[in-house]
């Protein structure tokens, strides 16, 4: 879950990475549209969205495979205009890995040593020290086909390390692992980042994968950037409706803003009046929507003594999940509302059953605001 | 599954693994057994022109003397007379070239093709193989027509001012070079393109992110990968070539002879069946380390897939 504590090292020094107004285009397809951004040295940078948002386009164009049609990119201070891939400083995982199957696992990862002309001693010395990182020594003399696919994309992340780039891009690098072995890479992935120190971009459509890895992250949208900001932030303050239902679950109640005043203000939906906490950029009468993550929804068989946004409704399902149980609860509104609840007592998860009336409540801090 | 379908299962397995053993022994075992009996033969003016007969009325008796009748004269023969070496080298260092510059021809065609848009790809497939839909003979005379004194080549360059006079083309070694190279192309150009086609291009974008320009990718990304198709199309264009009678017959001179055109001489004009069935024989012996290599390769990409 999002740790409050992550730091954000964009700002302690000038950006290692800088996307001013960026704007690329695919014949009539605008994939990144007007992208500014800033990332810093030692960042783990994580772009998350959809498929065919953009992302991975931006990855390709810091790589040096796409370049802007309008807009600068600037690395390292300098702009990288139309500098080729094999003249930049920054490496790439590929999705596919992309390991070349006619050289041994030892030859891939001396294959960008070889480009940049060191000494045979060093290479072989740098290899050794790579395949070491990545826990594959017994490996050099095998051929991609011969190893597994956690192996070779451990091969992958050797070979693009090997260089030590300023910016390391992670394309998609754990979509290709099975459940078990991902949640593993991805602490290694931090660990090795936190001791590298290097700048490293992830692109991934998994957002518990960015919101475990990634001290910040950037949310995109049909080509846009649209909310940077730490896991925390992006979860718990969603800019748009949009930004709250894709990442996590969430509830909406749709309505009109009634009064905003001061750091309250309260909307008005077909649930009854709801207070929530002020919105940005919002005016009375404005149609909005109040965004309720579930778990910061109470949920009780009986009236709650004292509490703010409170609705009745019939439990129409339980998700029994172990640690916690999801109950969807019909209000008489007709809207249904989801709440988790944390099955810290053995015998709670048996206080609710399907048809049981039920009371549910949040306080209006927890809500947030978003566009209708 | 049941006691019957087991038993189906089993006789339709030995069936599918038995036809190409069937066709290998009619076609392929059985012809080159006879060849190489022939060859051990002396030739006679008789019916079959060539002696020992085999009787198999004689018993025991008769395959003792057959056996003993058997003897590699013939191969004696043709290590003695400078005429056949002659002409098998001639033969492997015509295919040699010719091959040489089918690769040099084909590499760049069937790249050009690999990387060319999708949607173009199987035209151009299909121009590549669209010769084969007229006769191999008919395409070969229309080159007398092309290559004569006053053919179209001739004019042609007489038109551009490139000659004076009217070159001799036909019954040349450049006309032999000319007939090959266009009749195998395709054999060349379609592994090099499926070669080429099958090759991921992330590979480039790997080798250039790691340092490595475009032309420097070429040689240690795409050509190493191309390997087992570069050597599948020299071989499938080599084999044949040593082998080839019609291109040098109809398009070449007197000069000196393939190995094709000796071996139809011993069979038709000279119908000494054991010498030609002898030189048959030498020419397969010769040919068997290509196929070997051709086939080793062919098996080892299979398993890498």
């Amino acid at each position: 879950m999002p740790d409050a504590g992550a730091v954000d090292r964009s700002q302690t020094s000038s950006p290692m990475l800088r996307f001013e107004n960026v704007v690329k285009r695919f014949g009539g397809f605008t994939a990144v549209d007007g992208v500014t951004l800033d990332i810093g040295r030692g960042e783990f940078f994580a772009l998350l969205g959809p498929s065919g948002c953009g992302k991975t386009t931006l990855l390709r164009m810091v790589a040096g495979f796409e370049t802007p049609d309008s807009g600068r990119l600037l690395l390292d201070g300098n702009d990288t205009g139309n500098t080729p891939p094999y003249e930049r400083p920054v490496n790439m995982m590929f999705q596919s890995y992309a390991l070349f199957p006619h050289l041994t696992v030892a030859g891939n990862v001396a294959f960008g040593l070889k480009q940049e002309g060191w000494p045979k001693e060093r290479i072989e010395a740098r290899v050794k020290e790579m395949l070491a990182l990545v826990k594959l020594e017994q490996f050099g003399n095998r051929k991609p086909h011969q190893l597994s696919g956690g192996q070779r994309q451990r091969v992958a992340l050797a070979r693009a390390l090997a260089k030590s780039p300023k910016v390391f891009l992670l394309d998609e690098p754990l979509a290709a692992l099975d459940k078990k072995l991902r949640d593993e890479t991805q602490f290694e992935l931090m660990a090795l980042q936190q001791r590298l120190g290097l700048t490293f971009i992830i692109v991934t459509h998994d957002q518990e994968e960015a919101m475990t890895m990634a001290d910040r992250i950037g949310v995109m949208h049909q080509g846009k950037l649209v909310q940077v900001g730490t896991p925390a932030e992006i979860y718990e303050t969603p800019r748009t409706r949009w930004i709250a239902e894709f990442i996590g679950e969430v509830n909406l109640f749709e309505g009109t803003l009634s009064n905003q005043q001061g750091n309250e203000a309260s909307v008005d939906t077909q649930s009854g009046r709801i207070l929530v906490g002020r919105g940005d950029g919002f005016k009375n009468g404005d149609k909005v929507s109040v965004a309720v993550r579930p778990e910061k929804v109470a949920i009780a068989g009986a009236p709650f003594a004292e509490a703010q946004n409170v609705f009745r409704g019939v439990v129409s399902d339980i998700a029994y999940l172990g640690d916690l149980s999801v109950y969807k609860v019909r209000l008489e509104s007709g809207m249904l509302l989801k709440a988790s609840f944390a099955n810290t007592d053995r015998r709670a998860s048996g206080l609710l059953h399907r048809g049981d009336t039920a009371w549910l409540s949040f306080a209006p801090e927890s809500g947030v605001l978003v566009g209708a | 599954m049941t006691a019957s379908a087991a038993r189906f299962d089993r006789w339709y397995r030995r069936l599918a693994i038995g036809v190409p053993y069937l066709w290998f022994v009619t076609f392929l075992l059985v012809p080159f057994l006879i060849v190489l009996r022939i060859g051990l033969s002396q030739t006679e003016l008789a019916q079959p022109p060539y002696s020992p007969v085999f009787d198999p009325a004689a018993g025991w008796q008769g395959i003792k003397e057959f056996v003993s009748a058997l003897s590699f004269a013939n191969y004696r023969t043709l290590f003695s007379d400078w005429l056949y070496l002659s002409s098998y080298l001639r033969s492997l260092t015509v295919a040699f070239i010719a091959t040489a510059i089918l690769l040099v021809i084909g590499l760049p065609m069937a790249y050009g093709m690999a990387r060319a848009p999708r949607w173009m790809q199987p035209m151009l497939v299909t121009a590549v193989i669209l010769p084969f839909w007229t006769a191999f003979l008919i395409r070969i005379y229309a080159w007398i027509t092309i290559l004569q004194r006053d053919g179209l080549l001739n004019d042609v360059l007489l038109a551009l001012g490139i000659i004076k006079e009217p070159a001799t083309w036909l019954a040349t070694d450049t006309a032999i070079f000319i007939g090959i190279v266009y009749s195998y192309l395709p054999f060349m150009v379609l592994p090099l393109y499926a070669a080429f086609e099958k090759m991921d291009d992330t590979l480039l974008e790997a080798a250039a992110d790691l340092g490595c320009p475009r032309w420097k990718a070429f040689w240690l990304v795409t050509l190493p990968l191309a390997w087992p198709g570069i050597l599948a199309g020299c071989l499938l264009c080599f084999i044949p070539a040593v082998g080839e009678f019609v291109i040098p017959d109809l398009l070449g001179g007197s000069q000196s002879l393939f190995i094709g055109q000796t071996l139809w001489t011993e069979f038709f004009s000279n119908k000494d069946w054991p010498v030609a069935s002898a030189l048959a024989t030498l020419l397969l012996t010769i040919l068997l380390v290509p196929i070997l290599i051709f086939q080793r390769v062919q098996a080892r990409e299979l398993e890498e897939r």
